[in-house]
């Protein structure tokens, strides 16, 4: 066997083993029927799918649908005047700066949701400053809020907002940003006409990265948002370790699957005709 | 001057310490086709980009139809630019390119339309509006950013290096389209370049820099005819150097001068006395070679072996080394009634060049 097929077929065994087997278990696990005692039992029945539709869960996932939507709205806009900066930078700042933001991640996430908890608490970072500064005469309920969520997704997935947004600035040539000005276009017009429409690749890309995982950021949400089933990955995990009904969590992770699958497909598009065309397509006229 | 466009005095421009151009001065005619011409890094197209206002002068002014533009934006100036690199912009299609520059300046929609279509027709592509960037081929773009520019009306249009990317052939033809395409505007050119063929071939008058520095001003006749040091005779076509010592003034800028050991008359519109040193320029085309059997006794040529010949389909272009050791290049034309120049590598010929043929410099260090 040559080292190639070694390669490939190790790699192959391993996604068989670890991704696709547990991903059809969770799909034959939705459509089984709840049962306390053994976790999940038969006969099949689309029963939990049906269940997706409960207001309760329905309301569930816009409200995680709309966190995620707000983090991401909010990376975005710290990330992309911060990535435009840092592509501008020379070689060794910039790389020195993207260095320091990637040392947070030599911290598991969790432990630095923890740090946040102790930043948010009421006798936290912030409240005992703004106690001690006369700002405020009683502690501000900032932990256990949907603000401290958002506070701690923006924070840990701001990165990945980032880093895709620098590699599409560093692509851009500045050369068309010259002949913009060349012709007579201020400042906010380059923005608009030029450097806009020639990021959106970049916007796309990190936009659904910070997107898809924010939905399922349980530990964020239970660390800062309490036991309130904020996002869509506390009530998977709750159906799974509370509740203990393993058919409807696996529903729902199926769902949740098939969404992002989806996100991603429009991605993919969106990317492909980006490419071909040279840009989005502005063709009002 | 009163048919002056464009006025550049002083330009001082530095990068990281490094002087590019220094107390550069520079007189553009209204209407006419000019060219910077030079060396890479010789600063030529720093002095477009400062025009442009994509750089800022460290010292100096730059005047466009008799106001200071040195100190305004790019985007405030009345200069359009076709770029080396056309820089079209990938997301919009060629109206969207060609009408962009009349949008950024808020020109009612009823106007853009037709001036976009008459600069498409312009440069005929009339039929490509819809198309993308990356779908037209190089001499198609190129034509694009030109249109791009020009349908702004600028007072002066700025072509950096603009046809250095296109094939030998289509150069050519869009040399010619160019140079129509600015006779029919009547709008100022200023074009850089290395390529001297393109610079003699387009321009009215053309410059020859060298590191920041103007060598040489002049119509594309002076420059080529009568280059004014060796930096110049050298950088624009073929040129043979003989070294020459003045012997005696014949009067009327004439001169008796030992040239490469023979005595020859030479016109030189300087002051010289006996004992100066100077160089005799030529170029390949003033000199001609004949059969030693041929060339009359009293002829003050000069012996030399074939080395190389090298047929180009017009010329027959020779390499002859001399007795003396020096290598001439020697192009003749052609001509179907004289079968003679045609020598046998290794063949021993004379070589002289037709009177008054001949450039004379003062001397320089080499």
């Amino acid at each position: 066997m040559s080292f190639r097929q070694l390669a490939i077929g190790v790699t192959l065994a391993w996604l068989a083993l670890f991704v696709l087997a547990p991903h059809i278990l969770v799909l034959l696990t939705s459509l089984l029927s709840p049962d306390t005692q053994q976790l999940a039992s038969y006969p099949f029945t689309l029963e939990s799918y049906v269940r997706l539709w409960e207001p309760v869960y329905a309301s569930a996932f816009w409200q995680s649908f709309w966190l995620s939507l707000l983090t991401t709205g909010i990376c975005l806009l710290i990330g992309y005047p911060f990535a435009w900066t840092l592509a501008r930078l020379p070689k060794l700042p910039r790389a020195l700066l993207l260095f320091l933001m990637m040392v947070p991640f030599w911290t598991n996430s969790l432990i630095r949701t923890y740090a946040i908890k102790l930043i948010l608490g009421a006798k936290g970072l912030i409240n005992s400053t703004l106690l001690s500064l006369g700002l405020i005469d009683a502690p501000l309920q900032l932990l256990y809020t949907p603000f401290a969520v958002i506070f701690g997704l923006v924070y840990i997935l701001l990165p990945f907002m980032v880093l895709p947004l620098v590699t599409t600035f560093s692509k851009l040539d500045n050369r068309l940003l010259e002949a913009a000005r060349d012709l007579g276009a201020t400042r906010l017009q380059r923005f608009m006409q030029v450097i806009l429409p020639l990021s959106m690749p970049g916007v796309i890309a990190g936009s659904l990265i910070v997107f898809l995982p924010a939905m399922g950021m349980f530990y964020v949400a239970d660390l800062l948002g309490g036991a309130k089933n904020l996002l869509l990955g506390n009530i998977i995990k709750n159906q799974f370790l509370v509740v203990r009904d393993w058919p409807f969590g696996a529903a729902l992770s199926i769902t949740l699957i098939v969404l992002m699958g989806l996100l991603l497909r429009f991605y993919a598009l969106a990317n492909r005709r980006i490419n071909r065309q040279g840009g989005l397509d502005d063709n009002a006229l | 001057m009163p048919d002056s466009i464009l006025v550049l005095s002083g330009i001082t421009k530095r990068f990281d310490r490094e002087e590019v151009l220094k107390g550069f001065d520079l007189t553009i005619k209204d209407g006419e086709f000019f060219t910077l011409l030079g060396p890479s890094g010789c600063g030529k197209s720093t002095v477009l980009r400062l025009i442009a206002g994509l750089e800022q002068a460290d010292a100096g002014s730059i005047r466009l139809a008799g106001h200071e533009i040195a100190t305004l934006p790019a985007e405030r100036r009345p200069v359009n630019t076709v770029f080396q690199s056309y820089a079209l912009f990938p997301h919009m299609n060629v109206f969207d390119n060609v009408a962009f520059g009349l949008r950024m300046s808020g020109i009612a929609r009823e106007e853009i339309t037709p001036r976009v279509n008459e600069a498409l027709a312009a440069v005929r592509l009339s039929d490509y509006a819809q198309r993308r960037p990356h779908q037209l081929s190089g001499g198609q773009q190129q034509r694009v950013a030109i249109a791009r520019a020009v349908v702004n009306r600028p007072r002066v249009l700025l072509l950096d290096e603009s046809l250095s990317a296109l094939d030998y052939k289509l150069r050519r033809q869009m040399q010619i389209e160019l140079k129509q395409l600015q006779r029919k505007l009547g709008i100022t050119f200023i074009y850089v370049t290395h390529d001297q063929e393109e610079a003699l071939s387009m321009s009215d008058r053309v410059l020859v820099m060298d590191q920041g520095r103007a060598m040489q001003i002049g119509t594309p006749r002076e420059i080529y005819e009568e280059p004014c040091n060796l930096f110049v005779a050298r950088f624009i076509g073929e040129i043979n150097i003989f070294s020459a010592t003045i012997l005696r003034p014949l009067g009327e800028y004439r001169y008796l001068a030992q040239v490469n050991g023979v005595e020859k008359t030479l016109r030189f519109e300087q002051q010289a006395a006996a004992g100066d040193e100077v160089h005799v320029l030529l170029r390949p085309e003033d000199l001609r070679v004949e059969y030693i059997a041929d060339a009359p006794v009293d002829r003050s040529g000069y012996v030399g072996a074939v080395l190389e010949r090298n047929y180009t389909g017009q010329t027959l272009d020779s390499l002859i080394r001399l007795e003396s050791g020096q290598d001439l290049l020697v192009s003749e034309f052609f001509n179907e009634d004289d079968p003679d120049i045609d020598y046998r590598i290794g063949e021993r010929v004379w070589v002289d060049w037709v009177a008054g043929w001949e450039h004379v410099i003062a001397k320089e260090s080499w």
